[in-house]
């Protein structure tokens, strides 16, 4: 069973459905037992850094330590950003600090909020995008984004106005600036690698 | 680069999809559910949800409806219409919106912007403008708020300026003079709030053939457009405006 981490923000349905869509069981949740069960976990997210973070409370510990532990974690758009060190919006926030780099505003002289569907290319060495194609276009709604500074991690890149991190894999850590569960055909297509690779997990 | 987006528009009244001429009119469309489900399916790449039977006791079944929706739409889903108070935004995020769209109660007390902005996030406050075009000033229009119904003093293009100071990620204008006409969009009131803003702006009102959806991006500097006869009454496939824009050199996600 998947869990998708429940802690009061925005978007955890549309996870859930989108999960519950391609066949696989899903769970909203916030308890213990459910994170350390779980064979893999979901970070959704709308909402602001700062707000994402102080709600995620004692959670992120849980989180971190199930990370660190093997268990595969998906970030999603806020839940992917919280993954990094920290975050400028609206003050100076702590993440998760799984992966390093930190989260800035979208540089100006471009629309901002970056909305909207955007070719991403995506690396043949990230298995969450196995089987989908070497670029394929996927939504984004965000002001933000993260700088990746980790040696260790892959990411995937869109283009918009410059190259722009758009998704990372640190071993079992994964996360997409995108919305996959929002992201039509493809998007699916992502979150049923994922459901994959928490089941390989335990084999 | 960011593909232009075709958003379809679903107007719902009393549960079912309507669509009318200058807001009035309104003409059955069919079911939301299968309607929210059909353009997911067809590759459309957003999907705006107006509850315009806006009433106070309707808020709950709305986001009963929502729920239903959201479990068959893969690509975003704003919700607007009626919308009062942070905590109505809240509920909507959470039974499966991405966004919301807010524009009376955002006319009455701009602050509720600043607020769903902060605790939400920009990119999920969309602000509506219903936007008439001003009797005897050429080149002005006014905002026009209750689903239409009221005019006010204030100027759209000013209004627009002033919610995006505020923290609104995006701005859903429409044009009552062209609503329902498939006439085209008013594509200089368009171009004009486009100028205005930095945040994205989907043109809305007027769609009736294909080059008006063209008209809108190009001369209007919309980044989306929205349409709902034309879909809604099978005139053309989320697919044939697709091809038709990229077949005009517009980078869209076919």
């Amino acid at each position: 069973m998947i869990v998708v981490i429940d802690y009061n923000v925005g978007n955890v349905k549309s996870v859930c459905n989108a999960f519950s869509h391609i066949g696989c069981r899903v769970k909203l949740s916030c308890e213990a037992a459910d994170i350390e069960n779980a064979l893999g976990l979901v970070l959704p997210g709308v909402a602001a850094f700062g707000y994402a973070v102080r709600t995620l409370g004692s959670l992120a510990e849980l989180i971190k330590n199930a990370a660190l532990s093997g268990k595969p974690l998906l970030g999603i758009c806020v839940g992917y950003q919280m993954l990094f060190d920290q975050s400028t919006e609206y003050g100076l926030h702590n993440g998760l600090g799984l992966v390093h780099g930190n989260v800035v505003a979208l540089p100006a002289g471009r629309r901002i909020p970056h909305m909207g569907w955007n070719l991403v290319k995506l690396p043949e060495d990230m298995d969450l995008f196995a089987g989908v194609g070497r670029e394929r276009h996927f939504y984004f709604a965000h002001s933000f984004y993260a700088k990746v500074k980790d040696n260790r991690a892959k990411s995937a890149h869109t283009d918009y106005g410059f190259y722009m991190p758009a998704a990372v894999q640190k071993g079992n850590i994964y996360g997409t600036q995108f919305h996959p569960e929002k992201s039509g055909k493809t998007g699916l297509k992502v979150l049923r690698n994922f459901y994959e690779i928490c089941k390989g997990q335990t084999l | 680069m960011l593909t232009k987006r075709i958003i379809p528009c679903l107007d719902v009244k009393d549960g079912r999809v309507v669509k009318g001429v200058h807001f009035l009119n309104l003409r059955d469309a069919g079911d939301p559910v299968e309607l929210g489900a059909r353009y997911s399916d067809e590759g459309a790449d957003e999907l705006v949800f107006l509850d315009i039977t806006a009433t106070i006791r309707s808020h709950k079944t709305i986001v009963e409806l929502i729920e239903k929706v959201a479990e068959n739409v893969f690509i975003p889903f704003t919700v607007g219409g009626g919308i009062q108070t942070v905590y109505q935004i809240d509920t909507l995020l959470r039974s499966g919106a991405e966004k919301v769209s807010v524009n009376t109660a955002a006319v009455e007390n701009p602050n509720i912007i600043a607020e769903a902005a902060q605790r939400f996030g920009n990119q999920c406050i969309v602000l509506a403008i219903d936007a008439r075009r001003a009797k005897d000033q050429p080149g002005k229009w006014q905002v026009c708020v209750k689903a239409g119904t009221e005019p006010t003093e204030i100027d759209a293009v000013e209004w627009a300026a002033k919610a995006e100071k505020l923290g609104a990620g995006e701005i859903l204008l429409t044009s009552m003079d062209a609503d329902g006409t498939k006439a085209g969009y008013d594509i200089e009131l368009t171009r004009v709030v486009s100028d205005a803003v930095n945040i994205p702006v989907i043109a809305s009102g007027g769609a009736g053939k294909l080059e008006h959806l063209y008209d809108a991006i190009v001369d209007g500097g919309a980044d989306a457009v929205l349409m709902a006869s034309i879909t809604h009454f099978g005139n053309y496939t989320i697919k044939q405006m697709k091809e038709y824009l990229a077949s005009r050199g517009i980078s869209v996600n076919l």
